[in-house]
């Protein structure tokens, strides 16, 4: 079953060259079963050779199945080949499954949509590219899936390309993801510099001789992370994931949720071996990591359109996971990201089934007392949300607790007040969210008629709503022989610093004390939200330039196109007017001219007497018999 | 015999003189013929009886008829001033350039180391002994410079001949 | 009897001289043609000078095909005035400058 590992992303490859090629001339509900069935038949295989690995005995994994050699030059090969490693294989599973569920999905949201055989093949290439991305062997062959999702990212997310907004947002999304793939190439050039291979098992047995601290696996580490900030969208480089909601809500379900946002912290876990001999990288993973979550977590306190308030979430989530990967619990990191992935994608296609109800209404601001309308949406939203507050016993809870707890005993307590602070925060606008548009009075358009979403769109709810419920049940730490995640992944993470042992009371202190703080997130949505709902306006006059500064996402956006976008225009200006006008036209230009003037001069010679022509003989006669007689 | 090589030398450079500067072709192609018959006479003092026959049978017989006919033909009166003028420079460049070289070549003569002169053969330059060289050592030249005539005729027809409407 | 080689060829040199002048100064078509027949003949001196010095028949023999060669160049060279000036109703060269750029 192992040989075939390389038909999981060909599945998807498939599915795409039918839907693309021949989609508009396909029945509309055949599109879309071929692309769901792709999907489907990826994630039964997954299943089944996870099922065949966890079978194989301790010494025979982990294996790579190369499938053939992409270029061989001297001693360097880079080959089409994929690890099968419990990491890749949790990777496949989420990835797979959660993408075949989004896809049953778009099948029903998509479908008045003119471009629907066009979005299910980009979808079914986005697929294709993220399982190679999580299936390679090698970097170089990551990467090519790290581009390949960046490149459908921009296809999906300006899918309704005669929208201006939407197209800026596509172009926005993959020239930000394009700075943070500089690092990450630069990284892998290192990489082979120093260990002339980009294969991982090699590279990370030829790193294991390295001391820690060393200088160039830090800068390695480093500039691999910049890749991962871009595609994973935290700080600096998190601003085109907002605007990527443009897209259709599948979409931000699948690439902004699940899948290719989490690829950077992938990247991390995979690289585990690296960042464990860099000390300084991991810091600045935590840093970077807590820091954007709690400032997203802030924009997205004052945010009214739904779906923006899911993708500010998104990004202080993906905060807590890189914070995680940076106090060394990188399987805390991956527990959160399968988690997270369950949760995250419910809640956005939760907000789809919302907006498919109400004709397209994303603004919070006109919506109101749906639950009564939309009963299925809005308890599986309602579990998705519990889930991502961090509420026992739902999947959230275990997987956030976790990384508060490593955070406060692996990292130091700064971490830990600021993380607690963002899971306050989160607890608190979800909640927000949920009453503004579901409890309350309506403010529904009176024109607007809200009703249930079809069953083709919330049995996929209901099947990630039952994820978001159990999906936490696999890694309950303390009580042995229940933290099946965690053993299963051990083997694929290299363990920075030494395991220490805590009380099981502290454990559970800690435990409880999280819940409480996420309770009062809750309650004090409940306040301002349910009880007294004049209250946000009035908090807002109180302290205006704080409410403006959140509600504005801090001008981080202005600051960039006044810091970064301006000067490089000018710059472009300057080497379009000043260089490429005056100096390169200039040149070819210039030496046209000049020829023209050579020959406006010599064509005075031909001055059609034959006199003259006997006098230059004559010279020339006159000048070899000189030569010759000088000799 | 010096004397008489001095004699013959003055006239051919008068009349090559006057060929060039006298206005009417007529008169220059008589002076040319004056300056051939020197020039013959200088063979003669060389050596090179045969070729100084043929010097005048040819050159000044045939070709300068040939001219004559054909200043004759055209009927020139007058010499006009032509409209255009050639390019500035010319005349004087052309007679610069000339003295130039003819002062190199001479330079260029005195420069050179010739082998000393023999012995005179007694049948050199009469009828016998060109015969003899020219139909051994130069037969090919010869058939060859047959063709050439034969071309020039052609040419020279054809490039003359009235068109017939 | 014997006349040195340098007056034959200082002789010839002159002769070539003036031709050279001539071709270059005058207009006349057909004087120019006369001047170039009387650089030729320098040449064919020159060459019976060589002749008489070193005392060999070859630079006669020279001298009869430039004669032959001269005949027939001025057969086809007046050939050609002749039927320029049934065209241009002119011999001056000046006229001639259709080749001018």
């Amino acid at each position: 079953m192992f040989d075939y590992v390389w038909l999981i992303p060909c599945f998807p490859l498939v599915g795409f060259l039918i839907n693309g090629f021949l989609g508009k001339r396909l029945p509309k509900n055949l599109v879309g079963i071929i692309g769901s069935a792709a999907i489907g038949l990826s994630f039964l295989l997954s299943v089944s050779i996870f099922l065949q690995y966890l079978k194989l005995p301790a010494g025979a994994r982990p294996l790579e199945k190369v499938v053939y050699t992409w270029m061989s030059a001297g001693t360097f090969q880079a080959q089409v080949a994929f690890l099968i490693d419990p990491l890749s294989l949790v990777m496949l599973l989420v990835v797979s499954g959660v993408s075949f569920i989004i896809h049953v999905y778009s099948a029903g949201y998509m479908y008045d949509d003119p471009g629907y055989p066009r979005y299910f093949a980009y979808l079914n290439l986005f697929v294709f590219f993220m399982l190679i991305l999580v299936g390679a062997n090698n970097f170089l062959l990551m990467f090519v899936g790290w581009e390949g999702v960046g490149l459908c990212s921009y296809l999906l997310i300006g899918f309704w390309y005669e929208k201006q907004s939407a197209s800026d947002a596509g172009k926005k999304a993959f020239v930000v993801n394009r700075i943070g793939d500089f690092g990450f190439l630069l990284g892998i050039f290192l990489i082979f510099w120093t260990f002339g291979s980009v294969n991982f098992r090699e590279v990370f047995a030829l790193a294991a001789k390295y001391p820690v601290g060393s200088g160039v696996i830090t800068a390695m580490t480093l500039l691999l992370f910049v890749g991962a900030t871009g595609k994973s969208a935290q700080l600096p480089l998190y601003t085109w994931l907002p605007d990527a909601m443009e897209g259709p809500t599948p979409v931000s379900a699948l690439i902004h949720a699940a899948t290719m946002v989490t690829a950077g912290v992938y990247m991390v876990a995979r690289c585990s071996a690296l960042y464990a001999l860099a000390p300084f990288s991991l810091t600045v993973v935590a840093a970077v990591g807590v820091l954007t979550a709690i400032f997203s977590a802030t924009i997205g306190m004052a945010q009214f359109d739904i779906k923006r308030v899911l993708a500010y979430s998104t990004v202080s989530q993906l905060g807590y996971m890189f914070l995680a990967c940076g106090v060394g619990a990188f399987i805390s990191g991956i527990f959160h990201l399968m988690t997270h992935a369950f949760f995250k994608a419910l809640l956005f296609l939760g907000a789809g089934s919302v907006s498919h109800g109400l004709h397209g209404e994303l603004d919070m601001r006109k919506m109101g007392d749906l639950k009564k309308h939309m009963p299925i949406t809005y308890w599986t939203f309602l579990i998705a949300t519990l889930a991502i507050a961090g509420i026992f016993p739902f999947a959230g809870f275990f997987s956030k607790d976790e990384i508060l707890f490593h955070s406060l005993v692996d990292g130091n307590v700064i971490f830990w007040g600021l993380a607690t602070a963002a899971a306050f925060i989160t607890a608190f606008y979800m909640f927000r969210a949920v009453f503004m548009t579901f409890h309350g009075e309506s403010r529904v358009d009176p024109h607007v008629h809200p009703h249930e979403s079809p069953p083709v769109m919330t049995v996929p709810l209901m099947i990630l709503a039952g994820l978001s419920v159990v999906g936490g049940l696999v890694g309950i730490p303390i009580i042995k022989g229940l933290h099946y995640f965690h053993d299963f992944l051990a083997p694929a993470i290299t363990p920075v610093g030494h395991e220490a042992h805590y009380p099981a009371a502290f454990e559970v202190a800690l435990m409880v004390f999280s819940m409480a703080v996420a309770a009062g997130g809750i309650y004090l949505a409940y306040r301002m939200y349910l009880k007294l709902p004049e209250l946000p306006t009035v908090l807002a006059e109180r302290w205006p330039t704080a409410y403006d500064l959140i509600y504005h996402k801090y001008y981080v956006d202005e600051l960039y196109d006044a810091a970064v976008v301006e000067p490089i225009k000018q710059g472009s200006d300057f080497l379009w007017l000043g260089v490429d006008d005056k100096v390169v036209d200039g040149a070819v230009n210039g030496s046209a001219s000049l020829v023209a003037w050579l020959s406006a001069h010599l064509r005075k010679l031909e001055t059609g007497f034959v006199q003259n022509y006997a006098l230059a003989v004559l010279l020339g006669v006159v000048l070899i018999t000189g030569y010759l007689i000088g000799r | 015999m010096q004397s008489l090589f001095f004699i013959l030398a003055g006239v051919a450079l008068i009349s090559g003189v006057l060929v060039v500067f006298q206005t009417h072709p007529l008169r220059s192609a008589l002076w040319l013929i004056v300056n051939f018959f020197a020039v013959a006479g200088i063979y003669l003092l060389a050596h090179a009886e045969f070729i100084a026959a043929i010097q005048v049978i040819v050159y000044a017989g045939a070709i300068m008829v040939l001219f004559l006919f054909v200043i004759m033909l055209l009927n020139l009166r007058q010499p006009e001033e032509p409209a255009r003028r050639p390019h500035i420079g010319q005349k004087f460049l052309g007679v610069v350039l000339a003295a130039f070289t003819a002062l190199l070549l001479i330079y260029g003569f005195s420069q050179a180391k010739l082998p000393p002169s023999r012995a005179l053969a007694p049948g050199l330059g009469n009828t016998e002994s060109i015969a003899r060289s020219l139909f051994t050592d130069y037969l090919l030249p010869f058939e060859v410079t047959s063709i050439l005539l034969l071309v020039a005729i052609v040419g020279a027809v054809v490039l003359a001949k009235t068109r017939l409407k | 009897m014997v006349v040195p080689l340098e007056y034959y060829l200082g002789l010839s040199v002159a002769l070539f001289a003036l031709g050279a002048v001539g071709v270059l100064v005058r207009r006349n078509a057909l004087v120019i043609f006369m001047c170039i027949e009387m650089m030729l003949n320098s040449v064919n001196l020159a060459f019976i000078g060589f002749a008489d010095h070193f005392k060999g028949v070859d630079g006669q023999m020279f001298v009869f095909f430039v004669l032959t060669v001269a005949a027939a160049e001025v057969a086809v060279g007046l050939a050609l005035i002749v039927a320029i000036f049934r065209n241009r109703a002119t011999v001056y060269v000046d006229d001639l400058n259709l080749l001018k750029w």
